[in-house]
């Protein structure tokens, strides 16, 4: 009766939690993925199979640019991410002494978190604006006649809106790996001739690898699917996939929807499984 | 890339040989003049004066926070220098960087580059100073080879045993041939029985290499085990300089005394003094006559003496002349046996001090004295230290 139960106990331990994920993760992936083979006549959903939506998605211009597009955001938006993260952890790892302070240094990070996204966004518009401060600026300086039109409903916009929202979660990632470096390696390789930028090169950049892996999942993963920060920062002049199926949810395409998060899963996960092919994250979990 | 392929062993030896012969030639002595460091208001070296022969051994002996890895690490070139003088060989490095200075520097817990292999973390050094490859493996395999890593090359620092990983370490030093080799606490990580051996293998390699070695260590039997010369710290000062014997016989101060071993202390008041000896008054004791080593000495002036525990003898009680120097009457309170020694602890009936006494555990075995009986101790004069401090 005992062993039964003890055996029995890891799984009951696990039930709630693969129950929580069944119902809530696994199912509605399930259902996407069944509504993406239904027809759509229109104005309704039909159950009948088809893979016309795939072969829409496949071939038409449209949603390829918008692929292309969304694949353009990533890319930008975790290079200029990573640009900023990594001098400001490698600032906030080696170059501040005291713990404390470092501490209170990394909880400035989060201060922008405190407001909601879209708040942050919508504060954009006052700055980047064709009457905003930028603008203001530039004309009163005389340095420009016409107000600068790229500043906001742009790409330059919506790649600026989302590092804002999403360099932290480079950051705390990359922070957190150099915080493991043994300050001695820093002195050993000094002691045996290295220079600044070698220390960097051999040995903080290949021991911050994982932090910088895991940021970047997060952060591709954020790209992959962001529609709040395209729409308000694109202003209708930039698409991305998040942005498209949010636009067929509202027009009622909900099988063509799905086809487009079924598709943007795999590619989401495909680009997932590469970082962690190329980088050994295990020692940071 | 198999960088690592094996050596045959006919090839090492010309290899070593050469080696000895480079780094023995090149090998010189380390200087401090009056150095000083502090960290703001706090000094944690104050006006060190030293002098480390070439192709010596000298260990930097104290307690924790004595200021001996400080003084390690500005050798090295770690830490600033706040003034005074630091000479390596002829040369003044005060200002030189620590790859200008020719000393190596092995770390406490080795600090090997955990996501480098072996070979890449004994390479590292001649990358850094941009040796051309081909060269750089052939010193890299003949290092390997003198410190028997050749076969774990490849591996990477966490698959090494402890005493594989402070070999490759003392390999990753000793590939940029360095002058002077600073060790921090090297065997530290080890376990007893590899402390040992790890320990006669490095002292080894010292003599057969000639070249001068710097250890910071905390353990008076490694300091006593390696040394040609033994620098006793405390408090950011020197206490002593001395060869292993030295410190042992004579310590120089009541700390070196206290710190070095089982001396037993005590604390008087000098009553006479002359050329070689000097009498004590010590309180519950009387009158106690020791040797006197060039130590100022004065009538009426608070001293100490030191007497190690294992030249002192025991005596039955009461004593057959109870008016004789160099006699104390004790309890004793317990007896340990630790295996070639036995350790006695007794008490001071007339002062409640603590005493210790050591004997060979076969010599202990013949005595009748038991726990809780009352003893006299007694000891040769020229077995007893003044110590003006």
């Amino acid at each position: 009766m005992t062993k039964t139960w003890k055996s029995f106990q890891p799984y009951a331990l696990a039930l709630p939690q693969t129950l929580v994920f069944l119902l809530f993760l696994i199912l509605p992936i399930l259902m996407i993925g069944l509504v993406s083979f239904w027809q759509f006549n229109g104005y309704a959903m039909v159950r009948e199979f088809t893979l016309g939506n795939y072969s829409d998605i496949f071939t038409s211009n449209v949603y390829l640019t918008t692929y292309l597009n969304t694949f353009k955001y990533v890319l930008l938006v975790w290079f200029f991410c990573l640009a900023i993260a990594f001098p400001v952890a490698y600032f906030l790892a080696f170059h501040i002494q005291s713990q404390s302070l470092q501490i209170i240094l990394f909880l400035v990070c989060t201060v922008p978190f405190w407001t909601s996204n879209i708040i942050r966004m919508i504060s954009w518009i006052p700055v980047l604006g064709k009457e905003g401060l930028i603008n203001s600026l530039l004309m009163r300086l005389n340095l420009v006649q016409e107000p600068v039109t790229w500043l906001l409903y742009s790409d330059f916009a919506v790649v600026l809106g989302m590092v804002h929202l999403y360099s932290f979660f480079m950051i705390a990632p990359i922070f957190n790996s150099m915080m493991r470096i043994e300050r001695n390696l820093i002195t050993a390789a000094e002691d045996l001739g290295a220079s600044g930028w070698q220390i960097l090169r051999e040995v903080i950049l290949p021991l911050t690898a994982p932090g910088i892996a895991i940021g970047s999942i997060f952060v591709v993963t954020l790209v992959m699917g962001e529609y709040v920060t395209v729409r308000l920062m694109g202003g209708g002049q930039s698409a991305s996939v998040g942005k498209l199926i949010q636009t067929q949810i509202g027009s009622l395409q909900y099988p063509l929807a799905a086809a487009n998060a079924v598709i943007l899963l795999l590619v989401t996960l495909i680009l997932v499984v590469g970082i962690l092919r190329v980088v050994d994250i295990r020692k940071e979990l | 890339m198999n960088t690592s392929a094996s050596v045959a062993p006919s090839e090492i030896q010309p290899a070593l040989n050469h080696l000895e012969q480079e780094l023995s030639a090149q090998a010189v002595g380390v200087t401090l003049r009056n150095v000083t460091k502090r960290y703001g208001s706090f000094t944690a070296v104050e006006n060190i004066n030293l002098e480390i022969q070439a192709g010596s051994y000298t260990c930097l002996l104290g307690p924790s926070g004595c200021g001996k890895t400080t003084t390690l690490r500005m050798i090295a070139g770690h830490e600033d220098i706040t003034s005074g003088d630091l000479l390596i060989g002829e040369r003044r490095v005060n200002d030189l960087p620590p790859t200008q200075r020719n000393t190596a520097m092995m770390f406490q817990n080795y600090a090997l580059f955990p996501h480098k292999t072996v070979w890449e973390n004994v390479e590292f050094g001649l990358k850094m100073r941009q040796m051309p490859k081909v060269e750089r493996a052939t010193q890299v395999n003949e290092i390997l080879e003198i410190v028997g890593l050749s076969k774990f090359a490849d591996r990477k620092p966490a698959k090494l045993s402890g005493g594989q990983q402070q070999r490759a370490a003392l390999a990753r030093a000793l590939v940029t041939r360095p002058q002077v080799l600073l060790l921090d606490e090297p065997l530290s990580a080890l376990d007893e029985n590899l402390r040992v051996k790890t320990r006669s293998e490095l002292r080894r390699l010292q003599k057969q290499f000639g070249m001068t070695f710097v250890q910071v260590t905390h353990g008076q039997d490694e300091a006593f085990a390696l040394s040609d010369q033994i620098i006793v710290m405390d408090n950011g000062r020197i206490d002593q300089i001395g060869t292993p014997d030295q410190i042992f016989q004579q310590p120089s101060s009541r700390f070196v005394a206290r710190f070095v071993g089982d001396n037993n202390i005590f604390m008087g008041k000098v009553r006479e003094v002359a050329t070689d000896t000097v009498q004590l008054e010590v309180e519950g004791i009387g009158r106690v006559l020791c040797a006197r080593q060039n130590q100022p000495a004065e009538v009426g002036m608070a001293a100490a003496c030191s007497v190690r525990s294992d030249s002192m003898s025991l005596q039955p009680y009461p004593p057959a002349d109870s008016t004789a120097p160099n006699q104390f009457t004790a309890r004793v309170v317990s007896v340990e046996f630790t295996g070639y020694v036995t350790r006695v602890s007794l008490l001071s009936e007339a002062t409640g001090e603590e005493i210790t006494y050591k004997a060979r555990s076969n010599d202990w075995e013949k005595q009748t004295v038991a726990e809780g009986q009352l003893v006299t101790l007694t000891w040769s004069s020229n077995d007893c230290v003044f110590l003006a401090h």
